[in-house]
């Protein structure tokens, strides 16, 4: 594949590493509404893409049906994208990836369409660990539907209707965990500064990596009763670990001291580093993971950041044993048994 | 008691415990007979069950090559005691009885019209081994030799089968051949020239095969080029994937590494095997998924995607009996508008209707060439049938020099050498399709939104009235394309005055020929069109505008090719007699044969009423 730089760039717009500016990782004008969750965490998506010097082209953006799914539109116009039908980017992104690992997936979804329609599909593409960062941007409602409660609402949280949740909530990254995920973190729209390094390291993940950003609707969900609102998630956020994301090229340049930090070397060599505030928390054990998010729950604070990986595991096409050339390029050659088989199979249903 | 009497042209039933083991000793029988060079056609009947419901193995022998179910049973073997009565009643006056006689039968049993031969089958069995398991399955083989006795068919051609079933464990052909002279010897014995049935070998079949349609259209998804199937387990699609594994597992591993040249992925539902083709397909590999009809009706929203997106799909859809569960395995043709008009709004949906395995084979591939070269879903309308019995057909043929027909995709080099505005919706040649481009293609040029929301040319999102029906429209210049690529009927024209014309589509093909057979030899010559796709092409209305009387047999209660036939055709309604039927069995000649009497359109002759009685029916 040839790889040449784009051709126009403002001159004093400063290139990444690929050569690439900060703009040509946007896409069209955003259509959501002012102030809307969604277009800051597709902004962190940008500033993550354009930090990993990642090829926009060799990028693959998938979405379902939402406000949040119509996101993959906003950024990476250089890439291709595939704004599906509702709950169904994980099957869609699970077709793509196998017809070609050497891309890049993100998925985009939100929580509608990944708690309720799209439920069986998160669920599966967790247990089969496809490689893909699937970002949820989940504000507790369905914007586009004109905020009705979604199942990720907390209990007693109201919207702009003024009712509250009756129902249970579902929190998706315990569940993702429970189901075998990967990597699962979660991130505020509002705080880029842990959104953007949270992007990086899902990237850097092989498998499914799961981030649920809390991503307000301003429009429909961010009231005085709502617990997906700004203002309730800023007073409420709880983040497990400060940590640092260097990338495989990069020097690791800070110090940490002994014991206050856990290292943790992802499938391309990055490294994560996390500064422990607390030892207790363990990012790579499942059992803790799940516990840290309890016991904050029952703080009433919402845990944000790594909750926990696991990068040993392997990704669907480890596990299926599929060649490392992408499959959409074999020809006739690699595949068709041609007609001397054919006339012995023909023997042997004589 | 007349006894019926035939060389090569009869009908046995086996009737059989589900979970008994009994397959294995029925196929045993069938290939015995296709290896003698005698057309047999054997149909299970089986229950939606795992073990101890009743099932039955129907065998057509049939000389002239006619290899429908006929309708009527001459000789039954009953072993299964749930059903024994009903299976001694339907057997037709004149044939023969074969039952287990270890029991006697009991008193109501009292026909006098048909030969009952008791052959004490659990003791023979008993007496000669002692492995309890080996018991079960050895009792079916003893009464194949007991039919190798009475129908004088050459015992030699068994046990070679056996000895090349356990060429890799000949320790166990030897039991199975002891078994086989067990029951050969107590026949011949205790019932010589009893039965007036016989099997002789024959030149009728030269280089045929004998598969189901699943392995077939399994095998022709391998060699087109398939790479990614995502699926889930349904009756009786399943075999259609595990034929795909099993070839893929001997032809698709790469030499160096050992790795698998497929993705194989078990879904968790119906649209996520459907969203896994569409992402497939999308991105450039050759991928399909095959379903029956509840998985179709799961599809139905995601089909809609792939057709208006325009996104290559194969999906083999393997009819059973519907609506909901219905008869999950028992055969229908019944999900044809479910299909070609499968999803809200404006949508059509391309079908092909194979016959046989050859032809399960040739569709299985060339699908992919339409799906690429017209991007759009191409359904292919198998049913329980011909997708799970097996059947004699044609060999399948390849050619070395074929190329995959990839269809309009911009490669990175046209990307880089493009004169004009690259759009995915646009129509530079006319024909309805339009240049698409694949991922990670080129680092400036060919990058697009594909979406199932409303877009112009340029892929872009639109509500502009007049760019969404522009699109429309061309989707159906489109439609118009596929007219002229899709395979074309195969029309018969016996009678220059077209009096009366028959279609019918798929697995009523054989049983149609017949009956068109039996018309001709009483001097009723009839025309006929097996229709092998939608859209129909225009030979395919004059054909029905050409006849004064035109017949549609189908396997479905609503005539559902008829409706479309009608719709599409702008045909009068009245101008197509439909021959329905749903009894979940494949149609019989028959039945197809009555019908057409009973229509009043052909006069009746005689002969043919006596000698061809009714079909029996569970
Ligand atoms: C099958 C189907 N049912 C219902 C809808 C209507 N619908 C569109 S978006 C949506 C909810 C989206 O909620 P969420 O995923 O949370 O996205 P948000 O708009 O909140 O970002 C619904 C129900 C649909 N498009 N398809
Ligand atoms: S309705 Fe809510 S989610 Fe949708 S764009 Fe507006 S603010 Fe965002
Ligand atoms: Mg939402």
């Amino acid at each position: 594949m040839s790889y040449s730089r784009p051709g126009f760039r403002h001159p004093n717009e400063p290139a990444n590493d690929a050569g690439y500016t900060r703009r040509d990782y946007e896409g069209a004008v955003s259509t959501l509404c002012a102030g809307c969750g969604h277009d800051s965490t597709t902004n962190a998506i940008i500033q993550a893409c354009f930090e990993l010097n990642v090829e926009p082209h060799r990028v693959v953006k998938v979405s379902g049906i939402g406000c949040s799914s119509k996101t993959p539109a906003y950024f990476l116009g250089k890439s291709h994208g595939f704004n599906s039908v509702h709950g169904r980017m994980p099957s869609i992104a699970t077709g793509a990836n196998m017809a070609n690992r050497d891309l890049l997936y993100i998925g985009v979804s939100g929580d509608g369409d990944t708690a309720s329609i799209g439920m069986g599909q998160f669920a599966h593409a967790l247990r089969r660990n496809l490689n893909l960062n699937y970002i949820c941007m989940n504000n507790g409602c369905y914007g586009l539907t004109k905020g009705q409660d979604s199942a990720t609402a907390d209990r007693g949280s109201a919207g702009k209707k003024g009712v509250p949740n009756p129902y249970e909530s579902i929190d998706l990254c315990e569940l993702a965990i429970e189901l075998g995920a990967s990597f699962v973190a979660r991130g505020f729209s509002g705080d880029k500064r842990q959104l953007v390094p949270l992007i990086k390291g899902a990237m850097a993940h092989n498998g499914l990596a799961f981030i649920d950003v809390i991503s307000p609707c301003v429009t429909f969900n961010n009231t005085s009763s709502s617990t997906k609102s700004y203002h309730y998630v800023r007073e409420h956020i709880e983040a497990t670990n400060a940590f640092d994301f260097v990338p495989l090229q990069q020097e690791i340049l800070a110090h940490y001291e002994e014991g206050t930090s856990q290292e943790i070397t992802m499938h391309d060599g990055s490294i994560i580093h996390l500064h422990k505030a607390d030892s207790s928390k363990d990012v790579t054990n499942r059992l803790k993971a799940v516990n840290s998010l309890e016991k904050e729950k029952e703080k009433g604070r919402l845990l944000t950041g790594i909750l926990y990986v696991n990068p040993e595991i392997e990704e669907t096409h480890d596990i299926i044993n599929s060649t490392l050339r992408p499959l959409n390029t074999l020809t006739e050659k690699d595949l068709c048994p041609g007609e001397e088989i054919l006339e012995a199979i023909n023997s042997a249903l004589r | 008691m007349n006894k019926i009497e035939r060389i090569n042209d009869f009908v046995i039933r086996f009737c059989n415990v589900n979970g008994s083991g009994s397959a294995s000793a029925n196929n045993l029988f069938a290939k015995a007979i296709f290896r003698l060079g005698v057309p047999v056609s054997p149909k299970n009947i089986f229950p939606s069950n795992i073990q101890g419901l009743p099932t039955w193995y129907e065998v057509r022998i049939n000389e002239d090559g006619f290899l429908g179910r006929r309708g009527g049973i001459d000789i039954t073997v009953a072993v299964n005691s749930q059903t024994l009565y009903g299976d001694y009643m339907d057997v037709r006056p004149g044939g023969y009885f074969i039952y287990d006689s270890t029991k006697p039968l009991p008193e109501k049993f009292q026909r006098d019209d048909i030969s009952v031969i008791g052959i004490p089958l659990t003791t023979l069995c008993n007496e000669a081994f002692s492995n309890p398991k080996l018991r079960q399955l050895l009792k079916n083989i003893i009464y194949v030799g007991v039919l190798s006795s009475l129908l004088d068919l050459d015992f030699s051609v068994l046990t070679e089968a056996i000895k090349k079933q356990f060429k890799k464990k000949p320790k166990l052909a030897e039991p199975n051949i002891l078994a086989l002279e067990i029951g050969f010897s107590y026949a011949e014995e205790h019932y010589p020239d009893t039965c007036r049935l016989s099997v002789r070998k024959s030149d009728k079949l030269t280089d045929e095969i004998m598969m189901d349609g699943n392995s077939a259209l399994g095998l022709g998804a391998v060699y087109a080029g398939a790479t990614v199937t995502g699926w889930y387990p349904i009756t009786p699609s399943t075999s259609v994937i595990e034929a795909f594994e099993k070839y893929s597992n001997l032809y698709r591993i790469e030499e160096e590494t050992g790795r698998k040249k497929v993705a194989i992925i078990q879904a968790e539902d119906e649209l996520a095997a459907i969203g896994i083709v569409i992402g497939a397909s999308w991105n450039g590999a050759r991928s399909f998924t095959a379903t029956s009809g509840p998985g179709i009706s799961l599809m139905a929203e995601l089909l809609g995607l792939a057709y208006f997106a325009e996104i290559p799909v194969v999906l083999i859809d393997v009819q059973r009996t519907g609506p909901s569960t219905g008869m999950p395995t028992r055969t229908q043709q019944s999900d044809l508008l479910s299909c070609g008009y499968a999803s809200h709004g404006d949508t059509k949906n391309i079908l092909l209707f194979p016959c046989d395995p050859k032809e399960c084979f040739e569709m299985g591939a060339d699908a992919f060439d339409l799906a690429e070269r017209l991007q759009t879903p191409i359904i292919i309308m198998s049913d329980l049938d011909l997708g799970m019995n097996d059947h004699i057909s044609a060999p399948m043929r390849w050619n070395n020099k074929r190329k995959y027909d990839r269809g309009k995709v911009l490669s990175a080099d046209d990307l880089e050498n493009l004169k004009e505005t690259w759009g995915r919706y646009l129509d530079v040649d006319g024909d309805g399709i339009c240049y698409r481009t694949l991922p990670g293609s080129h680092p400036t040029r060919g990058a697009y939104f594909t979406r199932g929301t409303s877009h112009n040319q340029y892929a872009a999102y639109t509500e502009e009235s007049s760019e969404y029906e522009a699109n429309m429209k061309r989707l159906l210049v489109k439609w118009q394309t596929a007219q002229t690529l899709v395979p074309e009927p195969r029309i018969k024209i016996k009678d220059p005055e077209y009096n009366t014309g028959l279609i019918f589509y798929g697995t009523s093909t054989h049983a149609a020929y017949e009956s068109i057979s039996r018309f001709s030899r009483e001097g009723l010559p009839i025309n006929s069109m097996r229709v092998r796709a939608f859209p129909f092409q225009d030979e395919v209305i004059d054909f029905i505008n050409n006849h004064k009387t035109v017949f549609i047999i189908e396997q479905n209660r609503d005539g559902q090719l008829r409706t479309m036939l009608i719709n599409e055709g702008n045909i009068d309604p009245a101008k197509l007699q439909p021959i329905l039927n749903i009894d979940g069995l494949p149609v019989a000649a028959d039945f197809i044969t009555r019908a057409i009497h009973a229509s009043g359109f052909i006069p009746t002759p005689e002969s043919l009423q006596e000698q061809h009685t009714t079909g029996e029916k569970q």
